[in-house]
């Protein structure tokens, strides 16, 4: 029908420090890898430690892993739209002159 | 008349036919609502992407402007904001409800900080005549012709951080009504769905963090030493 | 109001009396008929401003009012009609009243955060209302940088304050249904018996939770950039205008979505009641309303072609606009199989109904012109793309929505309206609008620019049309106002279902319950099972 299941997770204090403390050791990590010259990587490798501190929250704190697959949809479905945001802008503003064609 | 529960409770509202039910529907409109905020932020993001794609080498002499280690402490304390926050909800989750009260208060001392760092370092700025669209503006290490692209790194800075700042402060303020109900005694195992939701905003604002750090703060540091 | 025999019967209207039990209301049949004061009023003054815009275009000169006159009057037509007309109508109107009933729930999910959606758009409405009695915009509805950021002298920020709170109230709205549709249907009522309305609202608020949070950003970039200098979209610091361009159509175009899928809502419910007959295609249909919600978020550099924009983007989203054509088209083929072989009868809402889809197909065809990068570059801002839109927005969406308004007054007041007066005004706007907006097509192909108050004297005939067209318009507009106000207290009483109608709503008294149903419903078929209605009645009859 249209109710769920009831959840009953609660976890326990110290799998919360544990991803706490991921997420100090990643920040940590991502400010003294932003000093060494990884050419165009460190935006990548800047992103990517971003993404996994996003789903150490995600999937810890805000219980993700517990949820519905409705929510995770719902939250899939956000990122992919910021996704179409900025990659359907970015056809125009990295692609101004390639054609070729004065003033295009 | 009409089959449903002649009172209504905090946990069961009449349009609800079970506990369950409502709380279900009560953290899928959280959800709903924060992927809003994902949108929101993203128009800023977007913003981001198209002048850093543009001026990378301005960007990163901006960037290098700000401390990135104070950036990286108050990330920290805001990580630790979370850490309370889900602590917060845990306690909900099993009836505890004087450790529902120091949680969420702990998670505002720590959002407090949080702020007061980020208003020191906008004052920096201040000070640095770094604040785009004044006249007295200039950035260091930037040919004047490039002075007007490093006005946008910092345009981009203010918006978004503010932007950010002002959700952290619309959470104080919820946490700070949630401190009152608690204290009451609202809230215990079959009811804490406003600690709940509450705390997914927290932490939804927690993460945008998480990218305005790198994004703002980090941008090729190896490159300015 | 009430009747002698419903007065006898609780219902939601006599339940409570007084100010407080409406404005503190959280019933969401109530909520709905406080939208639809409100946008009652809001339509009035967007079509006043429309008024004086067709009398100053009666001339070739401008002799009525100023070009800065002339360029308030249509940003503020196109701000009222599309942010507080449009966006909100159908939904929070019809689909607040309906939505719960269709799917068997006693209300939204949210009851309270609905009726803060009716205050959100009330307060935004005032603002920018405030606005323009101050001294008016002149940005056009589109807010367009540098502009509006640093050469406008009007009244910018108070109004897009107004429209930032509206906003809102919309978010509020698609959040709200969302979650009444997924946790809050009836035992038996599946996805895939869901009416078409329920669908279309569905697709609709998803738009309006992806979409417009973007047009919030983009309000708060415009007033940091015009209250604090920051430089976005100054190309002096290297910024660009058509940034903004790109933020504001992201949500812009998905915005047309929103005000024409529920009308499709509507004319799938009307076309199926008033043909006796199921909704052909059915799954196909509610898959073409989500169809249309995802690849509308596609295509929004069509707006910018000749922006300065790259040629690659608009070859993108050009072909990328094709396509979201698909969809519509669809729905337009299975209205009209559901029509064959129909038991069909042409009471007031299928009027409207068949208007629609008439109207929506001429305006739909002619996106596809200006969807061509060629033919666009010719007719992009003249009166071509003026008419385009007017025959979605008002051919299409409005007539919808007036077509609900018929189908769904019985049973929202337990009264019918006049159905000899409601044919005739149907009539008169239908003929008044083509009169309207046919013209239109022809001035923008001979190159007649909008909004422009001045034009060459060879175009004065056809624009006299449509300012003809337009004064036949406002009378057919008129007539319902008074006649639907007349029905309440003089109109014939309604039963349950004067129509004949499947869906949960038919089920229930007209006008029905505070709690919509005396029983929770238990639904054992689909949406629109008119095989078996007509076979229950042959029985009986």
């Amino acid at each position: 029908m249209s109710h769920p299941p009831e959840q009953t997770h609660i976890d326990s204090v110290g799998t919360y420090v544990k991803i706490l403390l991921a997420l100090l050791v990643a920040t940590a990590v991502t400010t003294a890898v932003s000093r060494v010259d990884l050419g165009a990587f460190s935006t990548v490798v800047a992103l990517g430690i971003a993404c996994v501190k996003m789903l150490l929250v995600a999937l810890f704190f805000m219980h993700l892993r517990h949820s519905t697959k409705l929510t995770r949809l719902v939250v899939l479905g956000g990122l992919l739209w910021l996704a179409i945001l900025l990659l359907l802008t970015l056809t125009d503003f990295a692609t101004r002159g390639i054609l070729g064609v004065p003033g295009k | 008349m009409a089959d449903h529960a002649p009172t209504e409770t905090l946990a069961l509202r009449v349009q609800f036919d079970t506990e369950a039910q409502q709380k279900d529907a009560a953290t899928l409109g959280m959800w709903l609502f924060l992927i809003t905020e994902i949108m929101f932020f993203g128009g800023m993001f977007a913003v981001y992407t198209v002048y850093r794609s543009w001026y990378p080498d301005v960007f990163a002499i901006a960037s290098s402007s700000l401390n990135e280690i104070i950036g990286a402490l108050n990330t920290g304390v805001l990580l630790l904001s979370s850490f309370t926050m889900v602590l917060a909800v845990r306690a909900g989750q099993l009836g505890q409800q004087k450790a529902i009260v120091m949680f969420l208060i702990l998670t505002l001392l720590f959002g407090g900080v949080f702020l007061g760092v980020k208003a020191y370092e906008w004052n920096q700025k201040f000070e640095e005549h770094h604040i785009p669209g004044q006249a007295a503006f200039h950035l260091d290490g930037v040919l004047p012709g490039d002075q007007g692209h490093a006005q946008l790194f910092f345009s981009i800075y203010f918006a978004m951080t503010g932007l950010h700042a002002l959700h952290m402060v619309i959470g104080v303020g919820i946490l700070l009504i949630l401190i009152v109900q608690a204290r009451k005694g609202r809230f215990s195992a079959s009811y804490y769905t406003p600690v709940d939701v509450a705390g997914l905003y927290w932490h939804f604002v927690d993460i945008i963090w998480i990218f305005l750090f790198p994004l703002l703060y980090l941008i090729d540091r190896h490159l300015v030493k | 109001m009430i009747t002698a025999a419903a007065q006898e019967r609780e219902h939601y209207l006599n339940a409570s009396y007084g100010l407080k039990s409406w404005l503190l209301t959280k019933d969401h049949k109530r909520i709905g008929l406080l939208y639809l004061a409100t946008i009652t009023l809001f339509f009035f003054i967007g079509g006043a401003f429309a008024t004086l815009i067709r009398v100053e275009l009666l001339t070739p000169q401008g002799d009525l009012v100023s070009s800065e006159t002339y360029n308030k009057l249509f940003t503020m037509h196109g701000v009222m009609m599309i942010f507080f007309f449009l966006i909100p109508s159908i939904p929070a109107v019809l689909g607040n009243f309906f939505l719960p009933m269709m799917i068997g729930a006693r209300d939204l999910a949210f009851p309270k955060l609905n009726l803060l959606s009716w205050y959100l758009l009330v307060v935004g409405g005032l603002f920018s209302l405030y606005a323009m009695l101050a001294g008016g915009v002149d940005t056009g509805w589109t807010f367009y940088t540098p502009y509006s950021t640093t050469y406008s002298n009007g009244y910018v920020i108070a109004t897009a304050l107004g429209i930032f709170i509206a906003g809102f109230s919309s978010i509020l709205t698609g959040l709200n249904f969302i979650v009444t549709i997924h946790r809050m249907r009836a035992p038996g009522m599946t996805w895939f018996r869901m009416p078409l309305f329920v669908w279309a609202h569905y697709a609709t608020s998803l738009i309006q939770v992806l979409g417009t949070p973007v047009l919030a950003v983009t309000i708060v970039l415009l007033f940091l950039e015009r209250v604090f200098h920051l430089g976005i979209f100054d190309p002096a610091r290297g910024g660009d205008p058509v940034l903004f361009q790109h933020l504001f159509w992201f949500y812009s175009h998905p915005a047309v979505y929103i005000m024409v899928l529920p009308s499709m809502g509507v004319v799938s419910e009307i076309i199926s009641t008033f043909s006796r007959k199921a909704i052909f295609g059915y799954r196909i249909v509610a898959f073409s309303s989500v169809a249309i919600a995802v690849l509308g978020f596609l295509v929004w550099g069509h707006h910018l072609f000749v922006s300065g924009q790259s040629l690659y983007a608009g070859m993108v989203f050009s072909f990328l606009s094709y396509f979201v054509a698909i969809p519509s088209a669809i729905k337009v083929f299975n209205w009209t199989a559901t029509l064959y072989k129909g038991s069909i009868s042409f009471q007031t809402p299928m009027l409207y109904a068949l208007g629609f889809i008439g109207l929506f197909t001429i305006g739909g065809l002619t996106g596809l012109f200006v969807a061509a990068l060629g033919i666009d570059i010719h007719v992009t801002d003249t009166y071509f793309v003026v008419a385009h839109f007017h025959y979605i927005m008002v051919g299409g969406a409005l007539m919808g929505y007036l077509g609900g308004m018929h189908f769904w007054w019985p049973k929202m007041t337990g009264r019918m309206y006049p159905e000899g007066w409601a044919k005739l005004s149907a009539l008169v706007i239908f003929l008044g609008f083509n009169l309207t907006f046919f013209p239109q097509f022809i001035l923008g192909y001979l190159g007649m620019p909008r909004r422009y108050h001045v034009y060459p004297p060879e175009f004065q005939v056809l624009n006299v049309l449509s300012t003809a067209g337009a004064s036949v318009l406002a009378v057919g507009y008129m007539i319902p106002m008074i006649y639907f106000i007349w029905s309440l207290r003089y109109g014939k009483e309604a039963p349950a279902n004067p129509w004949g109608a499947t869906g949960l709503e038919w089920q229930t008294s007209s006008p029905p319950p505070v709690h919509n149903f005396e029983e929770t419903p238990v639904v054992t078929h689909g949406a629109y099972d008119y095989a078996s209605l007509m076979a229950e009645e042959a029985e009986v009859g």
